[in-house]
């Protein structure tokens, strides 16, 4: 089913009055939340699995979505996250020899609303000049004045804990590898001898345990809550920060334990994982614009001058001025300039603004969790 | 990294002549690379012996070599020049080939030259077959499987190994004799039984089939400081089995999945890395097994390529700019993104709509072949389309290719067995066949069986066709849906009963009016500040138009044979020179391997159709000044008479002059009006008619349809049983269109003059005389400037008449006028007030830049304000010859005619005409020899120029065999020549001894009726084949002769336009 075989309406409106009629696709009913365009031209099954885009409408800026269906492998966590999806062109039935299953199909079984037939690169552009904000796509209510209304009443993220909406009730233990086209791994998995890595699930991607998989560790994946004491007790070798959704400001929390972990083990933090461990070296978080989500975004790290094309997905940021004495800057956005990587003078500890787990987009940074190893081994050693 | 001071002269080499597989696409990366070295302070040397390329412009370049692309000549200007650099990977195969040779020769070292870019292990590494394998191997990567034999044992053993099916290649035979494609053992031992008899050396290749898989390509940089971006992904349309220039391409990938894509990534990475390309781009195919993603490499460009001409434009990523810059030192992350401004060029470009490319065949001009395409390339040109959708961008490109296709139009077929052939079979109508697969009730699963093209691009080409018959039931009412899905006006109009001006004024009703929507390599993430716009029926338009005085120009489209590259220098040298006015200009143009589709050429590029709908949309957004259709060819030209009615202003010559060039009655009343002559004529709208006007005007007459370009189905006729045959096939073809009849005139010089106007004052850019008497294309004609036979008052004569007419018909902006000279009689075949093909090659003879005195003229200066007032006539000699694509046309012949076939051109300067056109020839690829035995069997119209010929050549030393009349004649005049048989008498013959290497140079003239031209194909073809150099024309071999006398006398030296055109300016 194309553009042509719509019959469903939908209605996209956003806080500030802008309104896109287009159709509808995927599960009915209505949604809100911050509405953020992804650049990613593929892997729109990760994006919507990713827990970091809890209570966000996501719009693709790449125009035709569905293409290759949706499978069991490319799924990023226990479940889709994004409330609402925004596309040009919703395309089924997919064709690829890996679709198990349309996208309007799983979003439907998913409760995900989708609007399609909309000028999404309008969207974005208009987006990029006034900002990331909060929107209501609706298949029930096609009234753009009460859709509006409603956008405008929305809380928005700042200052909102979402992790606790994300992250796992109960520890456990993950020991998949990377995907390879050539089907699942047999061994791969690590021996007794790896180094031990407790996770905070913050909205863990499930790449980011694979990588760690991958490279040797045996991880156990704990709630965002465990206090620093509780991790200590399980005598981990390392301690990894994830990724996440919302403001890292709502979670203070997470900010102490991981202010009681610095110096005791060493810590490998992305993204959110990072913001927090910014936090906690005494560093401050400022929003974005609109976010940087994608998987184009160019990183020169600081000490080889070598540039990575990294995916990114993040809403917030660490204000480098903030880092002044008390971290070292060791990744730099070529695009804007902003903070996306540190470490520590002393402590082994870094992190990374951007995904080296990637799914979606490039693996050039997976040697990060190489790194993560070696910084465990060097501490051990 | 910062740029490296330790350079100081760097040598591009271009890629020559245009032939298919290496087309317009390497001036592009030619010019972006000048561009970028100059820009920053190197002083840049080119060597590029066409003519036509913008890049041989001598701005360009701080020296300009129109030298034939040989290592001898390399050589010479390297010792001249002494560049510290060359950068061997913007010039097409053609460049890297010759990059190497000079390398293995020795000549880098000798003259300390530094190969950057790419360093001559990784190139070889990448061309290597077994080393690229190795190589492969070494990081873990898949290739199709294969392996030798050398008995039926041996190859049954490799079956073993290896799925069927599987193809079978003979080593060393011609043009792949006794191999083929084995599905089943059975067929398998039989095209091995019969390969190892064919293979002079019993060994044979045998490989898995990948023929059906996926196909896809990336465009990979790297630089010095080992970072690595992916500038663009392309998927295949049709699947492998399809020469990649010939398939139909869409960027970026639709049917990978992130991790798929990914590893793909990874591998294009990692190749790029161990192939040890140091900086810059290539282009890597890889396969994917629809079933199972089974991931093949097919094989890696390490140089810049017709993909990265595409990648270019599809994202706004100039390749061919950056590689430069990488291969003097910078790294990605130094360089600034052009169309943002804001971010570096370190970032992969994510684009928000999808291109289509389509490739343009010509195969009309080569009865003798069929239209089926496979690993051989046979297109001669491309059309790129941008849309929001795949739907909306394959209809673009489908209008875009000019082949009169508005969109999915049913063509003719037998049955449905035909039809499933033609699906199954890859071949040039392929997509539109697809579209009445759909149409006659084939579903999605057997179409996709049948064509093994992926069911996403299926599926969506299904919807358009079921769109079809929406719009056939609801008319109007479906408009704004067949927009969103590129629907153009016309089939719109087709599909429901009405006209393409009705389909427009609906429109208008309903406000439906394209938007425009910028190419800005980031998806609308940052502002871009390039103004690089493309169509679409969405509903945001970004175009933001400047009250600015302005001239839209109108390019060529897609490169066709008749309407090259020669047509894109106009335009670019119209936006050049109109910019520098204050003008501020737009380009419209389709064409991804041009120069004009260069962001940084225009300043506002529209890449778009060039039809009516297309333009006039543009016209209404833009409101401009005015609108250039001079240059660009046909293509512009024939929109100029629609968009005059539709109230555009068109600058330069009138559109009812250009009308009463074109229209053939009104063209007789100039032509009486100024007592000029041209070749008695007639128009027959029956059979009778037709041999009326024949009996009138005599034999031999030139017979071609109205309304044709290209000289296509164009005929001389000896014989009134001819002409009856000619007419009956052509009325039978199409019964509406009349028969233009000229009066042939025989053993005329044919005579080609650009000239400029501005209203008032006209000067002759240049008089060419063709080398081929007339009859043969002036196309496909070699020809020299200043004339070498005509004499001072004939030549006077041609300048009165050609100022008579730009007069007339009131010319502002270039004209072309082509005469034949028939005994000091000047007659007039056509006049075309236009840029002509031949615009490039006179600018360069005579040092001015004529297209951009024209573009000046047509926005409103005088010549004089210009300062050209007075024709140049050079006192060296200038000769342009052609370049045919004979050798990709297996059983077509090889005699020149009135049909252009001819796809490029070289340009040969020297002191005199045997020194230049003996430099043409070698930069056509003939390699004239010094010697040996020269065959000679001409026309009896030839005995004449044969003895001449034969008379020369026997004085360098040649012998002469020739066929019995040929010999006695020869013979009579005191030239020794002994007889050979022709092929009918029986062995030994003149092809015996041609395959057996005992020829040097063949001179055959055969009078071009069926009979005599079957008779003595096997000798142009054998000749052809060996690459024994031939000529078809006495006149050709007249002045061959000249040029090995000219050989003789010794070196042809080398020189720089530059230094020619200072020579001519401090003689005036």
């Amino acid at each position: 089913m194309s553009s042509t075989q719509h019959t469903r309406q939908a209605v996209l409106a956003l806080a500030d009055g802008t309104v896109f009629r287009g159709q509808a696709f995927g599960a009915d009913g209505e949604v809100g939340g911050e509405v953020v365009f992804n650049t990613a031209m593929t892997g729109y099954q990760e994006i919507l699995t990713d827990p970091s885009y809890s209570e966000q409408l996501v719009a693709m800026t790449y125009p035709e979505i569905g293409n290759v269906g949706v499978n069991r492998e490319d799924v990023e966590a226990r479940e889709p996250f994004v409330k609402g999806f925004i596309v040009k062109e919703y395309w089924d039935p997919p064709s690829n020899w890996r679709a198990e299953q349309s996208l309007g199909d799983y979003m439907r079984d998913h409760g995900i609303v989708g609007i399609t037939g909309i000028d999404t690169r309008a969207l974005v552009r208009h987006l990029r000049t006034h900002g990331a904000q909060e929107a209501i796509i609706s298949t029930v209510d096609l009234d753009p004045d009460r859709l509006v209304a409603r956008a405008k009443a929305r809380p928005g993220l700042v200052g909102r804990d979402l992790v606790r909406g994300v992250t796992c009730t109960e520890p456990y233990d993950w020991n998949e590898p990377l995907w390879r086209l050539e089907g699942p791994t047999i061994g791969g998995a690590p021996d007794g001898n790896g180094p031990f890595v407790v996770a905070y699930d913050y909205g863990i991607k499930y790449n980011i345990l694979r990588n760690l998989v991958s490279a040797g560790c045996r991880v156990r994946v704990v709630p965002a809550t465990t206090s620093a004491k509780d991790v200590l007790a399980a005598k981990p070798d390392g301690v990894f920060l994830s990724n996440g959704p919302g403001d890292p400001d709502a979670v203070p929390y997470a900010k102490e334990n991981v202010a009681g972990l610095i110096g005791k083990v060493p810590i490998f933090g992305i993204c959110l994982g990072h913001q927090i461990l910014g936090l906690a070296l005494g560093g401050s978080t400022y929003k974005l614009k609109f976010g940087h989500h994608g998987a184009n975004h160019p990183v020169m790290d600081a000490t080889t001058g070598k540039v990575e094309i990294t995916s990114q997905n993040h809403g917030f940021a660490v204000d480098v001025d903030s880092l002044q004495g008390k971290a070292k800057l060791t990744h730099l956005n070529l695009n804007d300039r902003t903070v996306e990587g540190l470490t520590h003078t002393t402590e082994p500890l870094f992190s990374v603004q951007y995904h080296p787990e990637a799914s979606p987009g490039p693996h050039d940074s997976g040697y990060l969790f190489r790194r993560f190893v070696d910084l465990i081994e060097r501490t051990k050693g | 990294m910062p740029k490296r001071t330790d350079l100081q002269t760097i040598l591009l080499i271009g890629s020559g002549p245009i032939v298919i597989g290496q087309a317009c696409e390497f001036d592009y990366s030619g010019v972006q690379a000048c561009k970028a070295l100059r820009e920053e302070g190197y002083r840049v040397v080119l060597v590029n012996s066409n003519p036509a390329t913008i890049m041989t412009d001598p701005e360009f370049a701080d020296r300009t070599y129109i030298e034939p692309m040989t290592a001898e000549v390399l050589e010479q200007i390297i010792a001249i020049e002494r560049p510290q650099a060359i950068l061997p990977t913007i010039g097409g195969q053609t460049g890297l080939n010759l990059a190497i040779e000079i390398a293995e020769a020795g000549v880098l070292e000798k003259y300390g030259v530094e190969l950057i870019g790419a360093k001559l292990p990784a190139i070889k590494k990448a061309e290597d077959r077994n080393l690229f394998k190795a190589a492969m191997e070494k990081i873990g990567l898949d290739l199709p499987r294969s392996g030798y034999a050398r008995t039926l044992a041996e190859a049954e053993a490799v079956r073993r190994e290896i799925p069927l099916p599987l193809i079978i290649r003979p080593s060393r035979t011609l043009g792949g004799t006794g191999g083929g494609v084995a599905t089943t053992p059975e067929e398998f031992a039989a095209i091995v039984e019969g390969g190892l008899a064919a293979s002079p050396t019993h060994e044979l290749l045998i490989e898995e089939s990948i023929a059906g898989w996926k196909e896809f390509e990336l465009e990979v940089m790297r630089d010095g400081n080992d970072n690595v971006v992916i500038v663009c992904s392309i998927e295949n349309f049709d699947p492998m089995g399809v020469h990649t220039g010939d398939s139909i391409t869409v960027a970026p990938a639709q049917t990978l999945t992130d991790k798929e894509y990914q590893l793909m990534r990874n591998a294009a990475i990692r190749i790029i890395r161990e192939i040890g390309v140091d900086t810059g781009g290539s282009n890597i195919q890889f396969g994917v097994h629809p079933d199972t993603g089974r991931l093949v490499i097919i094989e890696m460009n390490p140089r810049v390529s017709r993909s990265s001409a595409l990648a270019s434009k599809a994202t706004g990523f100039p390749i061919a700019k950056i590689a430069a810059k990488l291969a003097v030192g910078y790294t990605l992350d130094e360089i600034r993104n052009d169309i943002t401004r804001e971010t570096p060029a370190c970032f992969e470009p994510t684009i928000d709509y999808v291109v289509t490319k389509i490739p343009r065949f010509t195969f009309e001009k080569f009865p003798a072949t069929r239209d089926v395409l496979g690993a051989q390339m046979k297109s001669v040109g491309e059309a790129m389309a941008i849309g929001r959708t795949f739907k909306e961008s394959l209809q673009k490109a489908m209008r875009s290719l000019e082949t009169g296709s508005y969109g999915f139009e049913p063509t003719d077929f037998e049955d449905e067995a035909e039809l499933r052939r033609r699906l199954r079979e890859p071949n040039a109508q392929r997509l539109w066949a697809v579209g009445d697969a759909f149409r006659s009730g084939l579903s999605l699963e057997e179409v996709a069986r049948e064509s093994r093209i992926d069911p996403w691009f299926l599926k969506n080409v299904q919807e358009i066709v079921a769109y079809e018959d929406e719009l056939r039931r609801g008319g109007v009412e479906r408009l704004a849906a067949a927009k969103a899905m590129g629907f153009s006006d016309v089939r719109i109009a087709t599909l429901t009963g009405t006209s393409e001006d009705d389909v427009r004024g609906a429109r208008g009703a309903r406000e439906l009016h394209a938007v425009y929507k910028k190419v800005d390599t980031c998806g609308a993430e940052f502002a871009a500040l390039t103004p690089y716009f493309y169509s679409s029926f969405d509903a945001e338009d970004e175009s933001d138009t400047t009250k600015r005085k302005k001239i839209v120009i109108l390019g060529g489209g897609p490169n066709r044979i008749g309407q090259g590259i020669e047509f894109d220098d106009g335009g670019v040298h119209a936006a050049f020179a109109l910019k520098d006015d204050g003008f501020e200009t737009n380009m419209v143009n389709c064409n991804p391997d041009t120069v004009s589709t260069d962001y940084d050429t225009s300043d506002r590029l529209y890449f778009e159709p060039l039809t009516l709908e297309d333009v006039l949309a543009i016209v209404q957004r833009e409101k401009p000044d005015g609108v250039i259709v001079q240059f660009g060819g046909q293509t512009p030209l024939k929109l100029a008479v629609p968009l005059h009615a539709a109230g555009v202003p068109i600058i330069g010559t009138s559109p009812d002059s250009i009308d009463r060039a074109e229209d053939r009655e009104r063209f007789d009343e100039v032509l009486s009006k100024l007592d000029l002559l041209r070749p008695d004529n007639g128009i027959a709208r029956t059979q009778a008619e037709a041999i009326a006007i024949a009996n009138r005007i005599g034999y031999p007459v030139l017979v071609r349809p109205s309304y044709v370009l290209g000289g296509r189905a164009m005929e001389i006729i000896y014989e009134p049983h001819d002409l009856e045959r000619y007419v009956r096939r052509a009325f039978a073809a199409s019964p509406d269109r009349p028969l233009l009849i000229d009066r042939f005139l025989e053993d005329a010089i044919e005579v080609d003059v650009d000239a400029v106007s501005d209203g008032t004052d006209v000067v002759i850019g240049g008089i060419m005389e063709h080398i081929e008497r007339a009859g043969v294309h002036s196309g496909d004609s070699a020809c020299a400037l200043p004339p070498t036979s005509i004499n001072a008052e004939v030549q006077a004569e041609i300048r009165r008449q050609t100022i008579a007419m730009a007069r007339e018909l009131r010319v502002v902006g270039l004209m072309n006028v082509q005469y034949a000279v028939q005994k000091d009689t000047v007659y007039i075949l056509e006049v075309n007030p236009r840029a002509s093909r031949t615009v490039p090659f006179v600018s360069k003879a005579i040092g001015v830049p004529l297209a951009k005195i024209a573009a000046r003229v047509m926005a409103g200066k005088t010549l004089a304000e210009l300062g050209f007032t007075r024709e140049v006539v050079p006192t060296h000699v200038s000769v342009k010859e052609a370049v045919f694509p004979f050798l990709k046309f297996p059983g077509v012949d090889t005699v020149l005619g009135p049909e252009m076939k001819s796809t490029g051109e070289v340009m040969g300067i020297g002191p005199s005409f045997g020194v230049a056109f003996a430099k043409a020839e070698v930069a056509a690829g003939t390699v004239l020899p010094r010697g040996g035995t020269a065959f000679i069997s001409v026309r009896d119209e030839d005995r004449a120029g044969s003895i001449v010929a034969a008379r020369r050549l026997h004085g360098l030393g040649f012998r002469i065999i020739a066929t019995a009349g040929t010999a006695a004649a020869l013979t009579r005049e005191g030239i020794p020549a002994e007889a050979v048989n022709k092929v009918s008498e029986g062995s030994p013959h003149v092809v015996d001894a041609l395959d057996a290497g005992t020829i040097a140079l063949v001179i055959n003239t055969p009078r071009p009726d069926a009979q005599e031209l079957r008779d003595s194909f096997s000798i142009r073809r054998t000749a052809l084949e060996r690459k024994i150099p031939y000529f078809t024309t006495i006149a050709g071999a007249v002045a061959a002769a000249e040029a090995i006398a000219a050989m003789a006398a010794g070196p042809l030296g080398v020189k720089a336009v530059q230094a020619y055109h200072a020579e001519l300016a401090g003689r005036a």
